[in-house]
């Protein structure tokens, strides 16, 4: 059974549904099970990397749109010091997105390296 | 030394269009190089204490983000040094041996640094990469992308064009916009006509990333693919992006349930004077190993922006189809590029695209433009839709799948309408925007925006900036085309976002078809293991191929034939030899004045015999017409003719046109004047014809015509309709039948 994100059913999610205001947008976003779920099935046809991306997007799912918005602006080049990149991904890893949280501490280091920092 | 004018003939090549295009002398130093160069690395992958220590003969404390994000995550390490061990040749002749499966291609490849990959493909030879895109792709079926924008982001002519796209069977649908401000508005427009015009079909909104992220998360498009790599650090940085914002990005589209492929190919960082001396399939063999690393599912390549640039060098088409080839062997959705149009010249822009055609690509264009190229915002693809039905055509000659279907013009039309009136009764609803009827019936009968002529654009801007500013998602969307009336589009709609929810179309080369199940990597896996094996479209699906509009078959040219009658030519019983010196017979064919009645040069064929009749005439001689009934053979008619007229001279006519002069003493297949190009004959070159036939009777001198010339494609023209028309005159024809003299009638 699949859920969307808010935990409704999507057989629910009809234009019946939508007729008496009961869809919201909530609804029509992705559940990290079913994100998890296909993790699996990727691994299974020969693409770990794609697993982790969609294990990190899992953990995503739980950050508001502004937020996510805000990571991808501190990853880009010469928007970060290495201790901010650091510490967002100390805040990330307590959240319980270990998976983003690693992949900052990982930036933060070969940006340090390349000359990518702020 | 004076400066010389080439000659004629130069001066005459020169003028071919094929010489506005650009071409590069060979530059390794400018990365003007297709497949290799002096700088590209050796391939090399040192793993200490399993961690990638050295990668294409850069040592760890050396790497670059790029080969740093590679050597962590890009590399299967299991098969690291048996991949590296293969030799270049060996692992070549693997892609095309067809007893080696793709899923050994595609785990040897995941231990090949990009430098090896590289040296793989530059093995390959044309038809070799044709063989390897047929066995390699993820997906078993092939598809196809459209492009659908235009000049002023009108939504009702975007709506009509997004149906249109849809029904042709465009399984992706990319619009972007010349003002960003109008995405949101274009966002809705596609998604609302494309539901009418097919079901399942991805729409993408390429604009700058948060923008196209937000449209994502509310559903109004639901795949993002210009997510930009490059090849060398310094371009990457300068696009202001680094491996890891990419990654996190991938993520985030994925957080948000949207299919999402990143963008890389040849030229790009030559464009940007950053190529470092690499080859253009060394740079692109990065992008591709960075791309499996981030977890992206697939790759729009193959040149797309630059692809022009790859064309400018030698071999520069190998390596655009060797681009799409090394995605396919990382395991990922290749989006093959012909998205742009790279040369002037209609043969060179086919020869782009005919390879990748021929083999069947995830998708054979990364947006082909299903819009005019005036109105294409991507700047003009590689075909657009002055091409879909030479890509037709094409699909037909072939017999290959690229993924579009011929639509009947009538329901063309039905479903422009239906998705314009229905945009613009959405647009009412939601208070966006009012547009008039008379604006509806310019976007239906639209063959691009310029026949809108002047549209309120500042309208769209405001529409926009509402869906934007109120938060408007699919489900507004949904109620919308409910509330106007539109219950099977909205039903479609939502049924739509529902099955995104199950994240199945989030794996490798996923597209919906028409019954919402995806095919993908895990649901259609590619199976291609040499003749006999592999995808084959089937029964119904060759039939829709097949069915161009333009074919036609003897019943269709029959009744084209029937609206030509008319009551002359009665048959006036048997035909008896004639007496007079100056009796001239024009025999003409078993079917005419019965169901043949209009030649190939749109003459009708009773004012071919007043034109020669009246040539006779002026000449002296008297003509009849007689029908014989036992031959279609113009020579045996034209001889029979002869044979009957007093003066031993005939005519020959056949339906279709063709004419000769006979004489009563000459072998059936000799004659003394032939029109033998039908379509081509005049009023004035059949009345000559007459005139001759008189001078001949008369023992005088015939004043000879010349066959019309032309350069056209006449037999690719008119061969099918000579083949039908023979074959109603063979239906008339009866063994023995004596001929008949017809009527005059009305002819004289």
């Amino acid at each position: 059974m699949i859920r969307a994100l808010s935990g409704k059913v999507v057989d629910q999610l009809t234009v019946e549904a939508v007729r008496s205001g009961e869809v919201g947008l909530a609804d029509l976003r992705i559940h990290p099970e079913t994100l998890e779920r296909q993790a699996v099935v990727a691994e299974r046809h020969g693409n770990p990397q794609l697993a982790d991306n969609l294990r990190r997007a899992a953990e995503l799912t739980g950050l508001p749109d502004d937020e996510v918005l805000a990571v991808y602006e501190a990853l880009r080049p010469g928007r970060s010091t290495p201790a901010q990149l650091t510490e967002m991904a100390a805040s990330l890893a307590g959240r319980g997105l270990p998976r983003c949280a690693a992949l900052l501490a990982e930036a933060a280091e070969v940006y340090a390296r390349r000359g990518l920092s702020a | 030394m004076k400066n010389e004018q080439p000659v004629g003939r130069i001066r005459f090549m020169d003028q071919q269009r094929v010489n506005l295009d650009g071409f590069a002398v060979e530059n390794a130093e400018l990365g003007l190089t297709a497949l290799r160069s002096p700088a590209d690395p050796a391939p090399s992958l040192v793993i200490t204490d399993g961690r990638v220590t050295e990668l294409d003969g850069v040592p760890e404390a050396q790497f670059d983000s790029i080969d740093a994000y590679i050597a962590r995550h890009g590399l299967d390490l299991a098969v690291a040094q048996e991949a590296m061990a293969l030799s270049d040749l060996a692992f070549a002749r693997l892609l095309v041996d067809p007893a080696v499966p793709r899923q050994e291609v595609v785990r040897l490849s995941g231990g090949a640094t990009p430098a090896k990959l590289t040296r793989v493909l530059a093995m390959l030879r044309p038809p070799e990469l044709v063989i390897a895109m047929t066995k390699l792709r993820a997906r078993r079926t092939p598809s196809n992308q459209a492009h659908v924008t235009n000049r002023l982001d009108d939504p009702l002519l975007l709506a009509a064009d997004a149906a249109t796209a849809a029904a042709f069977g465009f399984r992706e649908v990319e619009t972007t916009v010349p003002v960003l401000g109008d995405a949101p508005s274009n966002a809705v427009a596609c998604l609302i006509g494309a539901a009418f015009g097919a079901d399942g079909v991805l729409i993408q909104c390429s604009v700058e990333e948060a923008m196209e992220l937000e449209l994502g998360m509310r559903g109004l498009t639901s795949y993002a693919e210009t997510v930009s790599l490059y090849g060398t650090e310094q371009v990457f940085t300068d696009g202001d992006d680094t491996p890891w914002s990419k990654a996190f990005l991938t993520s985030a589209y994925a957080s948000r349930g949207m299919k999402m492929r990143v963008s890389s190919g040849a030229g790009a960082e030559v464009l940007m004077a950053g190529a470092e001396g690499k080859s253009m399939l060394y740079l692109e063999a990065r992008c591709v190993a960075l791309a499996r690393a981030i977890g992206a599912q697939g790759v729009q390549n193959g040149g797309i922006d630059g692809a022009s640039v790859a064309a400018a060098v030698p071999g520069g088409l190998r390596e655009l189809m060797s681009e799409n080839v090394m995605a396919m062997m990382r395991n990922l959705e290749s989006c093959s590029g012909n998205d742009a149009l790279m040369s002037e010249s209609d043969m060179r822009r086919t020869s782009r695209t005919l390879p990748i055609a021929l083999a069947g690509s995830d998708f054979v264009f990364s947006g082909f433009g299903s819009i005019q190229r005036y109105d294409n915002m991507f700047g003009p693809s590689n075909f657009n839709a002055e091409d879909i039905d030479d890509f037709l055509a094409m699909q037909r000659d072939w017999g290959i799948d690229g993924g579009l279907r011929t639509v009947a013009p009538a329901r063309i039309a039905e479903l422009r309408r239906e998705a314009a009136q229905a945009c613009r009764a959405v647009y009412a609803h939601l208070g966006l925007a009012d547009f008039t009827d008379e604006h509806v019936e310019l976007a239906v009968d639209a063959a691009g925006s310029k026949d809108l002529g002047e549209t309120d654009t500042l309208a769209v801007l405001v529409a926009a900036q509402a869906i934007r500013q109120r938060g408007l998602t699919v489900v507004d969307i949904v109620a919308a085309l409910d509330e106007c009336g539109y219950f099977h589009e909205a039903e479609r709609t939502m049924a739509f976002a529902q099955v995104r929810l199950s994240g199945d179309y989030l794996q490798t080369s996923a597209i919906f078809d028409e019954q919402l199940r995806v095919l993908s990597l895990v649901t259609d896996p590619n199976d291609y293991g040499g003749p006999g094996t592999g995808y084959e479209p089937s029964p119904s699906r060759q039939r829709e191929i097949d069915a161009i509009r333009q074919a036609r078959g003897v019943a269709d040219l029959r009744a084209e034939q029937a609206q030509f009658s008319v009551p002359l030519l009665a048959a006036a019983g048997p035909a008896r030899p004639g007496q007079g010196p100056r009796d001239v017979v024009i025999g003409v064919s078993p079917a005419v004045g019965r169901d043949v009645w209009r030649c190939l040069s749109g003459l009708v064929v009773t004012d071919v015999l007043r034109e020669m009749l009246a040539g006779l005439e002026e000449e002296g001689c008297t003509g009849r017409v007689v029908r014989f009934g036992d031959t279609v053979d113009l020579g045996r008619i034209g001889l029979a003719a002869a044979r009957l007229a007093g003066s031993g001279i005939g005519i020959g006519l056949q339906g279709k046109g063709t004419a000769l002069i006979h004489r009563r003493d000459l072998a059936p297949l000799a004659n003394l004047e032939l029109y033998s190009v039908a379509p081509s004959v005049t009023p004035e070159l059949y009345r000559l014809l007459g005139a001759n036939a008189a001078r001949h009777a008369k023992g005088g001198t015939p004043d000879p015509a010349r066959n019309p010339y032309s350069d056209e494609a006449i037999e690719a023209r008119y061969h099918t309709t000579v083949i039908a028309l023979m074959e109603l005159e063979r239906r008339r024809m009866v063994p023995g039948a004596l001929p008949e003299e017809l009527s005059l009638e009305g002819l004289t």
